[in-house]
């Protein structure tokens, strides 16, 4: 068939049959199980490299389409739901974003327990859900695939969580569950005013190219879709799922969650909310920068007097995520890919945070910061490692959240009037906020008297966790070192949506 | 005496009177299930009755109060084999005792 | 030697900061040291190489019509903003850039030799984290370097940033320390609100100039300062204005507060007395020779703007003047010989940001008016100066907490026939920052002096009387330690000089404090690249030095012998005393403010409100759910029975209605 000659399809087909094999596994068979997790998540960071090359190679090669990779296959003929897939700068680092954080995942769940292999079931499934999103760019494929990422979530979370793992599961699940029926809400809309001349379409770029939808349903589905996406990405005030469900989330599902199902909310609000309804985002969009202006300074200051290590890193998250959809929503390349590298750097560097956090609390049973102390001494590369993950939290030249924070504030910066200047200054001391938590934590964690004795004997990271965090690490200071090459990739693909929002005003 | 249509249907009535009333009042499993026997045989008779008196020429009637008395046989063995395993888990065949399933 | 090679002077530290922090762990110690020093040296050795090129050769287009251009070797581009507006990283030399490198390797090079014996203790065993200690230095220099070196705004801002943390690491040494752990964490929150400001700056300047790179905002076609240049960026602000002033101002004075933040001027100074908490040599290196200056780099770096925007450097004026005084009226009652010093650092670079404040007097174009841009040449001379005699301070005084294992003088005291080489050193390092000829302070702070009396007689009386200042408290302490009475010994061993490798250095650097008034600075780091002829005015010279002598004399007279003086005076004047010793409670205006405002005030109502409010609101919305579901599930008891009767009831009444509706 033809879409099997599409890499694209095998960012689905791999996490499949990856939860094909762990089925074969038997329960026990804890070295088979890692073995498949392992070689599934290696193909899937083969695979987005190699995506990476195919989408330079193309651009190098004059190729100027807005999708590269695109091949439709008509699934219900009647609603004209296909699976469209194709891919853009955007999704292309997402899609390399996810690999990374499914790679070092597996690894910092190695000694999951109890049921290993029914853990790693949802979790592949989980990853199914998130490759298939980014790869597609039909409305409805979009959203089955959003949904399947979702719903593991629940189990996760539930059997393998901690603390209040019931009400975490069950409130996360709820509020993003009712996000998405506001977004299908906003999705059916579209779809039926997707073409002026009754040709039905799912599919976001003919749906973009049509610009049929008209003006006055657009001031209704656009808050629709973008609260659907945005309670995802943690914006206020939707985000109180997030310091609850990390808190009690599994370290590998916080990381994947954080990590990359977040990020989905971000995408979403800009490839669906901004660039089907270029006319309502102008229109409305400064009720959405007040609400993430508002997240971003409100994040931050609520971190500071967090004592629950997850919870500090949920709040940073809402004030990061918070980030990432302010800039969306100053409609210049310049602050769209800032977004994007935001995304990156937030995804790899909470990945690294809450990897930490688990190991941390593997061996400490203990998350509050009041009853550690002095980690440095004793687990001191675990306690390197939670060093670099808040330095790239606070910005730190060299590490992805600086390059990220300051695309934003210069891209923010480019409007001149005082009602965005306001905002991108006051997102602006943020960096001073965070700067006072971060250290905040690592000098009550990591330095000081070692506050238990008890924790005198506890060990170092072992070599799957070295393996797991050392991913994560090499990967942010990639991004702070090199971001021009993260910049080039992404930065074209804003030019369509930007050129839409431009013929609005 | 001619038995008309009517002296059938009385005492049918009658019995599918108890069986309703045991059916509700009843706590015990078995009262219920006879009750319900009680309701099943009342609508077999009308069966027969209805096909004697009204179409004589015909055996449709009989034959589904045939099949209704087969069903209800199987039914009864298994509503049996039921509630013998309750109660040999529970020990009891009172249903307001009988919570263990409900939420 | 090719400038080019100003490469290898970044790259060998960084490379050994990778090399010491992740292979260094499983080597010796000492050897990590050593390696640490061996790359130091080879850095120094071609930093100096390219710095004497730079200044003495003529073949590498840096001399063009007898005006010293900044020549930029390697400038890749990234982080693009816009097709446009682009952050590159590259290495540009001119003259303040090379001298800085000369500063930057020579202090490096010394306190890398010095902490060989520092980090150890009386039975040379290397203290615990001896290879880390080397990385982070390793790291502080190459941060240092890549700052100033950089070809733009941006540049900066990053090395801005990473002297941050270096400095943040090396003061946080000592982690298990909650002091330590403390001051790091304050050094880099504090410098990190300067840096706010000074993001913002840039953010304003670019946006209106479109661009970060000093070739377009200050230099001039023929590769030197320009203020032809730096007035069409002005320019470009469109004369729009905020609150009242032009919005460049504001852009100046941001960036201005940026550099106020690293280089500690009043308000933004209180970090520095506590970054004293790290090892003494990181003191010498970062807080009193190099990263504190970083400030005053910033400024220099964009002195042609500063000129032309004559509201933000008054500012910098004032600014610096005030904290001249202010540190040194507190660096006079200081117990702690690292904290005096560190005050005398802060009232030190106040005098460099009040010089290059002055430099453009009358408040016109310097060239127009008789400014010449001497201010601008002192600067930069005496931060030259200031670096060599403070690390040399700084190193005798880690070589006296060495000996004595404490920072308070009271500790102390007597110590001149103990230690004869670090109270010989100490003692030239006092004369050269009291400005006491030949030594190297008083050419360059006479520079300085001279450059005030020309905006004004006011200004110069002002800095001259914080000279004299100066003097009285550096002799103070150098008395307070050396003399006062005899030492009693508290410790096993009887204080001594250190081992070698801790007493060459401040050989050296205590030679270099003697001859470093001769280098021939007006000729060299000039704002615009052309020779400044300059000429010692008696005048201000003869009275500078008068000034300084009385303040030695008060000294003496105070704390040479044990006597009842000082005493007296601290009891007559307790409350101005007792406020100078507190640094006129600015740490605890500080701690109110964080702690009461924005701890209290701020952070803890929003995460109850997060709590209580926002979550609040949704569990609101469950629970109500779950009762409304809870109320009908009633309906759906599991009793077949009820179900019946509800059937019944119901068929029954449908029956009487088909009934009673058939019937009418």
């Amino acid at each position: 068939m033809e879409i099997f000659s599409n890499i694209l399809i095998y960012f689905v087909i791999v996490p499949v049959l990856t939860l094909a094999g762990l089925a074969l596994c038997s329960n026990k068979g804890i070295k088979a199980i890692r073995t498949v997790a392992v070689a599934g998540a290696s193909v899937l960071v083969a695979l987005a490299i190699y995506l990476v090359y195919l989408f330079l190679q193309a651009r190098g090669a004059g190729d100027t389409s807005e999708m590269i990779l695109r091949t439709d296959v008509t699934w219900f003929a009647p609603f004209n739901i296909k699976l469209a897939l194709g891919v853009d700068g955007i999704s292309v680092v997402m899609i390399l974003l996810s690999a990374f954080i499914v790679f070092a995942g597996v690894f910092a769940s190695w000694k999951m327990n109890p049921l290993p292999k029914q853990f790693f079931l949802w979790f592949y499934l989980l990853s199914t859900g998130v490759f298939g999103f980014f790869i597609s760019i039909d409305l409805f494929t979009m959203f089955m695939f959003y949904e399947v990422a979702l719903i593991p979530m629940y189990l996760l979370i539930g059997v393998w969580g901690s603390g209040s793992k019931n009400y975490s599961a069950m409130k996360l699940t709820l509020m993003l569950m009712g996000g998405s029926a506001f977004l299908m809400l906003g999705l059916i809309g579209i779809y039926f005013h997707s073409a002026a001349d009754g040709n039905l379409t799912m599919n976001v770029l003919e749906i973009a190219h049509n610009d049929a939808i008209p003006h006055q349903w657009q001031l209704w589905l656009f808050p629709l879709t973008f609260i659907g996406f945005g309670v995802l990405g943690a914006m206020f005030p939707f985000h109180t799922w997030s310091p609850d469900g990390h808190a009690s989330a599994p370290t590998a599902v916080s990381m994947l969650h954080a990590g990359v199902l977040m990020k989905l909310g971000g995408y979403g609000c800009f490839r669906i909310a901004i660039y089907l309804m270029p006319f309502a985002a102008n229109e409305l969009a400064w009720i959405f920068l007040t609400l993430t202006g508002v997240s971003i300074v409100y994040g931050a200051f609520s971190a500071c007097v967090q004592t629950d290590l997850k919870y500090i890193n949920a709040y940073s998250s809402v004030s990061h995520c918070g980030m990432v959809l302010f800039a969306i929503l100053m409609f210049n390349t310049t602050a769209m890919t800032g977004a994007v590298l935001q995304m990156l750097s937030h995804g790899l560097m909470t990945a690294l945070f809450f990897a930490l956090i688990g190991m941390i609390y593997g061996r400490t049973h203990t998350r509050d910061i009041r009853d550690m102390g002095g980690m440095m001494t004793i687990m001191p590369y675990l306690g390197v490692g939670y060093v670099v993950a808040g330095l790239a939290s606070l910005g730190l030249p060299g590490l992805s959240g600086f390059a990220a924070e300051m695309t934003i504030f210069f891209g923010s910066f480019e409007h001149s009037d005082m009602f965005h200047r306001v905002l991108t200054i006051a997102a602006t001391c943020s960096i001073v906020i965070t700067a006072v938590y971060i250290l905040r934590v690592v000098g009550k964690l990591l330095f000081g008297a070692v506050q238990n004795e008890h924790h005198r004997e506890l060990t170092d990271a072992s070599w799957e966790e070295r393996l797991s965090t050392a991913t994560l690490m090499l990967s942010v200071a990639a991004i702070g070192c090199f971001p021009n090459f993260f910049v080039n990739i992404i930065s074209d693909s804003f030019l369509p949506v930007v050129k839409a929002l431009g013929a609005m005003i | 005496m001619n038995l008309t249509l009517l002296m059938y249907l009385v005492p049918s009535l009658v019995m599918f009177g108890c069986g309703v009333y045991g059916f509700l009042t009843r706590k015990n499993m078995i009262a219920i299930m006879i009750s319900l026997e009680l309701m099943l045989n009342s609508v077999d008779i009308n069966f027969v009755v209805f096909n004697r008196y009204l179409f004589p020429g015909q055996m449709d009637g009989m034959f589904f109060t045939l099949f209704a008395i087969a069903i209800a046989a199987a039914e009864t063995a298994l509503a049996l084999a039921i509630i013998i395993n309750v109660f040999r888990v529970a020990r009891k065949v009172d249903i307001n005792e009988l919570t263990k399933l409900k939420f | 030697m090719p400038l080019s090679y100003t490469i290898a002077v970044i790259a060998i530290p960084l490379l050994m900061f990778f090399f010491l922090g992740l292979a260094g762990v499983k080597m010796d110690k000492k050897l990590t040291g050593v390696l640490g020093v061996i790359g130091m040296l080879i850095t120094t050795v071609i930093a100096y190489g390219v710095a004497l090129t730079y200044f003495f050769g003529s073949d590498q287009g840096q001399v063009a019509d007898g005006v010293r251009q900044a020549v930029v070797v390697f400038n890749p581009d990234w982080l693009s903003f816009t097709k446009t507006l682009v952050v590159r990283m590259g290495i540009m030399l001119d003259p303040i850039a090379a001298m800085m490198l000369i500063v930057i390797t020579t202090v490096s090079l010394m306190v890398h030799l010095y902490s060989l014996g520092y980090m150890c203790d009386h039975h040379g065993h290397a203290e615990k984290g001896f290879q880390r200690y080397y990385a982070f230095l390793a790291l502080f220099t190459f941060s240092m370097l890549g700052l100033v070196v950089a070809t733009n705004l941006f540049q900066i801002f990053i090395f801005f940033e990473m002297v941050g943390l270096s400095s943040y690491l090396l003061i946080g040494f000592y982690y298990q320390s909650p002091a330590a752990v403390h001051a790091s964490k304050k050094a880099f929150i504090v410098t990190r609100l300067a840096d706010l400001f000074f993001l913002l700056g840039i953010m304003i300047l670019s946006y209106y100039t479109g661009t970060f790179d000093f070739d377009q905002l200050v230099f001039g076609p023929n590769g030197a300062n320009s203020l032809e240049v730096a007035q069409s960026a002005i320019a470009t602000g469109g004369g729009a204005t905020f609150l009242g002033c032009s919005v460049m101002a504001w852009a100046l004075t941001f960036i201005f507060i940026g550099g106020a933040g690293k280089s500690a001027m009043y308000p933004l100074h209180i970090w520095l007395p506590d970054a004293m908490e790290g090892p003494t040599p990181v003191s010498a290196l970062i807080h009193a020779a190099t990263m504190v200056v970083a400030g005053v780099f910033l400024v220099a770096r964009l002195f042609p703007l500063y000129v032309i925007e004559q509201g933000a450097m008054e500012i910098i004026c004032v600014v610096g003047a005030f904290t001249a005084f202010y540190a040194a009226a507190i660096a006079c009652v200081q117990s702690d010989i690292k904290r005096a010093l560190a005050f005398s650092t802060v009232s030190q670079i106040a005098f460099m940001m009040t010089s290059l404040a002055v430099s453009s007097a009358d408040g016109g174009l310097i060239e127009i008016h008789g400014g010449h841009g001497l201010g601008f040449m002192a600067s930069m001379f005496h931060l030259f100066t200031h670096a060599m005699f403070k690390a040399l301070l700084f190193l005798c005084a880690g070589a006296i907490i060495h000996a004595v294992h404490s920072n308070e003088n009271s500790k102390m005291h007597g110590l001149h026939k103990y230690m004869p080489i670090t109270s010989i050193a100490f003692l030239i390092g006092c004369l050269a920052i009291a400005g006491i000829p030949p030594f190297a302070g008083f050419w360059s702070k006479d520079e300085i002096l001279v450059a005030c009396y020309a905006k004004g007689t006011g200004w110069g009386i002002w800095m001259s009387m914080v000279a004299g200042m100066t003097a009285f408290y550096m002799f103070r302490i150098y008395f307070l330690i050396f003399h006062w009475k005899k030492h009693e010994v508290h410790t096993e061993h009887a204080p001594s000089d250190q081992p070698w490798t801790m007493t060459l250095p401040l050989i050296i650097l205590a030679t270099i404090s003697i001859v470093a008034g001769f280098v021939p600075a007006h000729d060299l780091v000039t704002w615009d690249g052309k020779e400044l002829h300059t000429q010692l005015n008696w005048t201000v010279a003869g009275s500078s030095v008068l000034i300084a002598c009385i303040g030695i004399g008060l000294a003496f007279k105070m704390y040479y012998k044990e006597n009842e003086l000082p005493d007296k005076l601290q009891a007559r004047f307790s409350g101005l005393w007792e406020a100078a010793y507190r640094r006129f409670y600015m740490d605890e205006l500080y701690q109110f403010i964080t702690h009461k405002v924005i701890f209290q005030g701020i952070c803890k109502p929003i995460a109850k409100f997060d709590r209580g409010i926002i979550d609040g609101f949704f569990n609101l919305l469950a629970s109500v759910t779950g009762s409304a579901a809870y109320g009908i599930r009633r309906l759906q008891n599991g009793s077949i029975q009820s179900y019946v009767y509800v059937y019944l009831v119901g068929a029954l009444a449908l029956a009487v209605i088909t009934m009673v509706c058939v019937l009418i």
